[in-house]
Parts: structure tokens; C-alpha cells; sequence
């Protein structure tokens, strides 16, 4: 699976809010935390203020703050909002009829991986992951 | 809320409330299902096969059930948790938490080091649960196949 930068941007930044609801970071906090695009974080961001997942603080000392639901939203529900995750079997058609049986197992197989990478993500809510993440930073810590 | 809850092997006497806290499945199979259950891992309980209880005020409101399960398909010894259930209205209180973490207390102490589990992947509530408690994809891959061809 290759995540769209997009969807992985709005996972760095939805985690980070979400690991503190009280506190407001603006883009530029996340974006140096995680080495990752100012600007493009700010289109990401926008797109988890209309979902209702952040909101944005205006004013001085503004930014943003988490406002979802953190043991109800999962990674897929974050991800949705910037890609479908469905396999793109590229086969380029017109094909001979012979060929059809091929391109439709190897479209099984394909929905097969997707549903498997759903579950998994689907069921990874934001503060399981920030409970493993946490637990890493601890063993991390430790040395 | 949990310092409430008490953890106890199960009882026959508990057979009624775990019907009840059966949601999965269809209700005319549970009694004999159940029945089953109870003979083997309550009444000629053995090592390594647990069946736990969660009690509240006299009332169970949950269970578990798990076993050492050995060499299926190579596997060394672990730990397999194949039912759990809380009373919807006592959910969200860390009673499944209490289960478990007694649960693999058990099974280390049977001398198992993980512990496994099945679930539908459209059971979401139940998947986010182990998930929430650290189980992950294992190396160990399940399949199936309709047998309408046989």
C-alpha cells in the first residue's frame, strides 16, 4: 500500500492535535515536527476543518485544535477524506475475451489485499495509536 | 467503575446469564453450543483452559473464554481467546480490559508467550478492542473456502 502524501500529512497532524485536544498547534508546528511541507500541510488542514475533525483558532495565538472523537475515529476514517484505497489495477483495455478470466482473478486478489488493508485501519482507532506510540516513545526512551 | 468488578472462573451456575450475553449467532444453537462450552472448560476444567467471568453486584456482566492451544500447523504453544463478551450497557468501563489482562495472566502463567485470536474483520467493535489492547496482524494468515463444490 502507498499512501498518498496527503493522507499521511492529515494522519501526522490529526495524531498530534488529538494526542492534546486543550492545546492549539499551528501548521507550522506540525510541519517542523514531522519535516513535512507548510504549505501543503495548510490544503490538508483545510480539508479536516470541513470534516469537523480540527478546527481552526483564528486570531492571535490562534492555530488548531482536535475535535473529533478520538476513541471513535479510526486511521480509515481520516484517510477516506483524501483517497478511496482501492487498488487501481491499471489493465488497459480493449482485451481478447481469453484475457478477461486474468485481469478478473488478478482484480480479485487485488480486492482481496484492499479489504484486508481496511480492516486493519478501520479498526486502528486515534488513541490506540496514540497508545502505541507512546508505549514506543517509553521503550525509545529507555534505550 | 471497574474497582467494582470482579474476575471469577465460571461457574455452572453462570450458564443462563452467558446465553444471554451471547450476542453472536443464531439463539437456538447457544443452549447446546454452551452446553458443550461449559462441559469442557468449566465442569472438567483442565490446565490451560479458562473460562472467566466478569461480576458486578451479584450480576455477570461479561465473559471470556480461552485455552493453550499447541502445534496447529507448527504453532508452538499459545494462547487462543475464541469468545468474549460485555453487557452493552456495561461497555466502555474497562471490563473487557479486566477479562483480558486476567485472561493473559492465566496463559502466562500456563506457560504460553502470545496469545492469539479470530475475529470477523465486520465486527468492528470487537477488532478495535483487541486492537486497543495491542494484538495485531500475527505471522499466521487465516483462509477459506467455500465447500459447494464437494
Amino acid at each position: 500500500m502507498k499512501m498518498h502524501k496527503a493522507s499521511l500529512f492529515a494522519l501526522y497532524a490529526v495524531l498530534e492535535l488529538a494526542s492534546d485536544p486543550e492545546r492549539q498547534l499551528s501548521a507550522t508546528d506540525i510541519a517542523d515536527k514531522y519535516g513535512i511541507s507548510t504549505h501543503h500541510l495548510a490544503k490538508v488542514l483545510r480539508t479536516l476543518v470541513r470534516s469537523k475533525l480540527v478546527q481552526a483558532v483564528r486570531g492571535a495565538g490562534g492555530g488548531y485544535r482536535f475535535t473529533g472523537v478520538i476513541n471513535r475515529t479510526t486511521l480509515l476514517d481520516v484517510i477516506e477524506l483524501f483517497e478511496t484505497l482501492e487498488s487501481d489495477l491499471d489493465a488497459p483495455g480493449p482485451r481478447a475475451q481469453e484475457g478477461e478470466a486474468v485481469v478478473e482473478e488478478l482484480q480479485s486478489i487485488t480486492r482481496e489485499i484492499d479489504g484486508l488493508t481496511r480492516a486493519v485501519l478501520d479498526t486502528i482507532t486515534l488513541e490506540t495509536a496514540l497508545n502505541g506510540a507512546r508505549q514506543r516513545a517509553r521503550i525509545n526512551a529507555q534505550g | 467503575m471497574t474497582d467494582q468488578v470482579t474476575i471469577r472462573n465460571a461457574r455452572q451456575s453462570d450458564f443462563d446469564a452467558v446465553i444471554v450475553l451471547d450476542l453472536v449467532g443464531d439463539p437456538a444453537d447457544k443452549p447446546a453450543y454452551w452446553n458443550s462450552i461449559f462441559d469442557r472448560y468449566v465442569t472438567a476444567a483442565r490446565a490451560g483452559r479458562i473460562f472467566l467471568v466478569a461480576e458486578q453486584s451479584g450480576e455477570v456482566i461479561g465473559f471470556i473464554v480461552g485455552e493453550v492451544r499447541a502445534w496447529e500447523f507448527g504453532s508452538e504453544p499459545c494462547g487462543w481467546v475464541f469468545a468474549l463478551s460485555v453487557s452493552p450497557r456495561s461497555r466502555e468501563m474497562g471490563v473487557g480490559q479486566l477479562m483480558l489482562t486476567e485472561m493473559c495472566r492465566r496463559l502466562k502463567k500456563a506457560g504460553v508467550a502470545t496469545v492469539r485470536t479470530m475475529v470477523d474483520r465486520e465486527n468492528k467493535l470487537t477488532l478495535s478492542f483487541f486492537r486497543s489492547q495491542g494484538l495485531r496482524s500475527g505471522r499466521y494468515v487465516e483462509l477459506e473456502k467455500p465447500l459447494d463444490d464437494f
